[in-house]
């Protein structure tokens, strides 16, 4: 028990930080000079701080280093408690909204899903919109990466966070020595090419409100849009170039932009392999899918399929989620290929969700590893990527993920048909949630979204969003009864 | 002059067996005593015990009045210390090293006057890797000797039916290839040595040396034989510092199979290389051996430590049908046991390695030395120096040069050219002449011929 108490302990801590988050709306409430709105932001951020000080003082003769464990315990429950506060403006601002529909909203947003249950985008207050889109950011790089660079300063030990915050194979090629300066660089680098990307949406015809809120979201790879049509709003093609760009960037290791900007040189780039097979898959697809649409007629000339295709692949394989046409019209083949890339394209390190690039390349190659040990019984042939030898407890434990991905898509699909959704629905909603990749097929496709489903339906769905962001792991390990063995 | 060699591993021993017999005063240390008592009752030297990188150890050998620093220990760090304190503390004017370590040969500036004062290093491996890789890319060839940084070589090539030359006269070779300007060096029939002449005829079993600009040897080894189909299936048994290397340098080129015994030694060669297939097993395994298709690779190499398994073992492969075999094999009796029968080469690693040494023991310039035929023949590179007064080379058509019987010169290297010799060739200073020499005796001769003669001033 005292240990749990030290979790919350350090959840009141996260709570304190994450009510700063709130001042952001506050300050574009100001702007808009929407008073109302002000007060609902300013309400919900001091309940938050409240409830975070009041958790940190009742249990502060808990406070103490974490285990491993309890580094689990804490994730999860900032994950889950996290959105549940941020929910609270929402809340206050659209009565008629109900809890399950706002948690929806927000687990969304934190875990850069990018899938929403509002419509009326474009009426709602601004506040609210840079409020969905900053918690997608914040949970871009991760909260948890924030607090790593954060919380170390305030007294509580870091590592562990850390640790159960990635558990993707390798890519432990420490930056730096330090954690928390390992974080606080990557935070840099993230915060830096937001800046970019702010600035180049600006360049491009955007207003600065929606520069930064699409900026927001892009980096995250979220994909919340200030507009019902998504980016198709905006009919921008170079708009639609800008954003690619930078749904490209966010799809890549973070670590090898840091290395890259240190360095200031562009190997890192060319050296990591999962990079390279994340934009390959991904621009190959693009002229696949564009070719394939321009040969059944959806666009009279290839171009005009070029532009349409690349802008929804891309989006929807880097997870992000915004769109310019509705492609659930799209001949089946292609939206079932984004769905399928969403699943694998995501590197490691980045803000995609997913199997990741780098497990299926761990997989792709010990299935090639099988056929050379039949051919060759005698053979020692070690799995390598990018020349590194990959460990075979390492493979193990992909294989585990894999095996546990696929177990978690077959029953949340079978949760939603016995809701009474159909198959095509069912399947892309379970997919777009674990993936945290936005719109789905059929009823949640892009030109509609999560608002229809019922309650129970939201639920699942919601927590297929946490399931995905969190790796699997690290939220199942929860229901283990090892864990709570003492 | 007086050497101290530090280390009596197989390259100390080695290179002091054949300094020895070249009328040097040679001191060896080492640590283990055994080694160095072995030593001491084949060869005349003087031997001590200790840690060579001690500057007390090596004042006992003698490092003050030292005209040479051999470190070929084990390890590189000692060699580098060695070459460092003679350097330092006692002035030795000549310092070589063996250095393995691919990481410290990367930085060449490590061994400069200011840091380590190596003046040359030497790795046995590593030349005896590019040996064999010279080997792969030209199958039919029994030796392939670089000179001048590789501008021309030196092959041996045994005459075959169905090469165009075999049967014909040497002279046949020019009007033939008017545009590949190659030169016969010697002729080796039934292990005698011939002096070729323009009216000599090749015939089927001979082994012949010539001489060519590094881009024409295929052209050349055309002419002595049927060509086969250039090498692409490698096998390589032994993942030691040898077996690794040559996979490497070979792997991106050729589809390599490379066999180790030790299952942890497999991983670790399996890690570092890429695209080569490692697999863990005996290299006598014959069911290994022809699961993994023994009989369709070009060229087998054997290269573990052990002789009587690389000889085995390439009997095994011959057997099978592989078209090359190589086995690395350390005792020279076994070489010349071995060398000519089932197996196609049996390399003597100190044979190949010791050349590049004693390019730099050997008096006057010489630029490089390789062995040929197991030792009994030479070729050398000389830099001629000097002018028409003080040289008996500079300036003199080679048929007014007083070569000792036996020596042949084959080609002249002036800066980025090759130049075969012909009798009316005229020698220039700075001009790096190869010769051939038939007979061992008559290298001290040769090189005399090259020294600049003071007497003329």
């Amino acid at each position: 028990m005292g240990r749990t108490l030290t979790v919350i302990h350090a959840l009141g801590l996260m709570l304190v930080v994450f009510s700063l988050a709130y001042l952001m709306p506050l300050v574009t409430a100001l702007i808009y000079a929407q008073t109302d709105v002000f007060e609902d932001f300013l309400r919900a951020m001091l309940l938050t701080l409240a409830s975070g000080v009041l958790m940190w003082i009742l249990t502060r003769r808990y406070k103490g280093e974490l285990s491993i464990r309890h580094g689990f315990l804490l994730v999860v429950v900032m994950w889950t408690a996290m959105p549940a506060f941020a929910t609270l403006p929402l809340l206050f601002n659209m009565p008629l909204l109900s809890f399950t529909d706002a948690y929806f909203e927000t687990m969304s947003g934190i875990t850069t899903t990018g899938a929403t249950v509002l419509t009326g985008l474009d009426y709602l207050p601004p506040a609210i919109n840079i409020w969905r889109n900053e918690l997608s950011w914040l949970g871009g790089m991760g909260i948890i990466v924030l607090a790593v660079a954060i919380l170390p300063l305030l007294g509580v030990g870091g590592r562990q966070l850390f640790k159960a915050e990635t558990p993707g194979p390798m890519k432990d090629t420490a930056l730096t020595p330090r954690i928390t300066e390992t974080a606080r660089n990557l935070w840099l680098v993230y915060l830096g090419i937001t800046i970019a990307c702010i600035a180049s949406l600006k360049l491009v015809g955007m207003s600065w409100f929606d520069a930064i809120c699409h900026a927001l979201a892009t980096m995250a790879l979220g994909g919340f849009s200030t507009h019902d049509a998504s980016v198709g709003y905006f009919n921008s093609p170079a708009i639609e170039a800008v954003l690619m760009v930078f749904m490209l960037m966010a799809a890549i290791n973070f670590s090898t932009h840091f290395l890259v900007w240190r360095k200031r040189s562009l190997t890192p780039y060319r050296q990591d392999v999962e990079g390279l097979a994340t934009i390959g898959l991904t621009l190959l697809s693009c002229v696949g899918i564009a070719g394939f649409l321009w040969w059944k007629g959806a666009y009279p000339d290839f171009l005009t399929s070029l532009r349409y295709a690349s802008f929804n692949v891309i989006s929807v394989a880097t997870d992000s989620g915004f769109s310019n046409t509705d492609f659930n019209q799209w001949p089946l083949f292609a939206p079932m290929w984004m769905l399928l890339l969403s699943c694998v394209v995501a590197s490691s390190g980045s803000t995609g969700g997913g199997i990741k690039m780098v497990r299926t390349l761990v997989l792709v190659k010990q299935a090639g590893r099988e056929f050379v040990k039949l051919l060759h019984p005698s053979a020692i042939n070690p799995l390598k990527i990018g020349g590194h030898v990959v460990p075979n407890s390492v493979v193990f434990s992909v294989l585990g993920f894999i095996f546990l991905y696929f177990m978690s898509v077959t029953i949340l699909t079978f949760a939603l048909l016995i809701s009474g959704l159909d198959l095509i629905s069912s399947l892309s909603a379970v997919l777009a949630c674990l993936n945290n990749a936005g719109p789905g097929l059929g009823v949640v496709g892009p030109a509609s979204n999560f608002g229809v489903l019922t309650d129970f339906q939201t639920w699942v769905c919601t927590f297929a969003m946490l399931l995905g962001r969190l790796e699997i792991f690290t939220l199942l390990i929860l229901f283990t009864p090892q864990f709570w063995r003492r | 002059m007086k050497i101290l060699i530090l280390g009596a591993g197989q390259v100390g021993s080695t290179v002091a067996e054949s300094l020895v017999s070249e009328a040097n005063d040679i001191t060896v240390i080492d640590s283990d005593a055994a080694k160095l008592a072995l030593l001491q009752e084949r060869l005349d030297l003087r031997t001590l015990v200790g840690n060579a990188s001690n500057p007390s150890v090596l004042e006992q050998a003698g490092i003050a009045d030292t005209d040479m620093l051999l470190a070929v220990t084990q390890s590189d760090e000692v060699n580098m210390v060695a070459c460092k304190l003679a350097a330092s503390l006692y002035n030795t004017p000549t310092r070589i090293a063996r250095i393995r370590s691919t990481d410290y040969l990367s930085r060449p500036e490590l061994f400069n006057k200011d840091n380590f004062c190596v003046d040359f290093s030497i790795c046995p491996e590593q030349i005896l890797t590019d040996y064999i890789s010279k080997l792969i890319e030209f199958p039919e060839a029994l030796q392939v000797l670089q000179f001048a940084e590789g501008r021309a070589s030196l092959v041996a090539v045994r005459a075959f039916k169905g090469g165009p030359l075999v049967g014909k006269p040497l002279s046949f070779l020019h009007t033939h290839m008017p545009h590949v300007d190659a030169r016969v060096a010697a002729i080796f029939r039934k292990d005698s040595p011939l002096i070729p002449e323009g009216d000599t005829v090749i015939e089927e079993g001979d082994e012949i040396f010539f001489i060519a600009a590094s881009k024409n040897i295929r052209d050349v080894l055309k002419e002595m034989r049927r060509m086969d189909k250039p090498a692409k299936r490698v096998m390589i048994v032994g993942g030691g510092n040898i077996g690794r290397r040559l996979a490497r340098a070979l792997e991106q080129d050729y589809q390599v199979k490379l066999i180790e015994f030790n299952k942890k030694a497999c991983s670790k060669l399996a890690g570092e290389l890429a695209k080569t297939l490692v697999l863990n097993g005996d290299g006598t395994d014959e069911k290994l051996l022809q699961q993994e298709n023994v009989g369709e690779v070009d060229v087998f190499c054997a290269l573990t430590n052990d002789d009587e398994n690389n000889i085995m073992s390439s009997l095994l492969a011959k057997q099978a049908g592989a078209r090359k075999v190589i086995a690395l094999i350390n005792r020279s009796a076994y070489v010349d046991l071995v060398q000519g029968g089932k197996i196609d080469i049996a390399l003597s690693p100190a044979q190949v390695t010791i050349g590049s040494l004693l390019a730099y023991v050997r008096q006057g310039d010489v630029a490089a030395v390789h062995s040929l035929r197991r030792g009994a023949a030479e070729a050398l590179e000389l830099v001629a120096h000097g002018d028409r007064k003080s040289s008996r080379i500079v300036g003199r058509r080679i048929d007014e040069i007083d070569l000792p019987k036996g020596a042949t010169i084959g080609a002249v290297v002036r800066g980025d050219e090759v130049i075969m010799g012909h009798h009316d060739t005229r020698i220039e200073a700075d001009d790096h002449v190869i010769v051939f020499v038939i007979n061992k005796a008559m290298v001290k001769k040769v090189e005399k011929l090259f020294q600049v003669n003071l007497g003329f001033f």
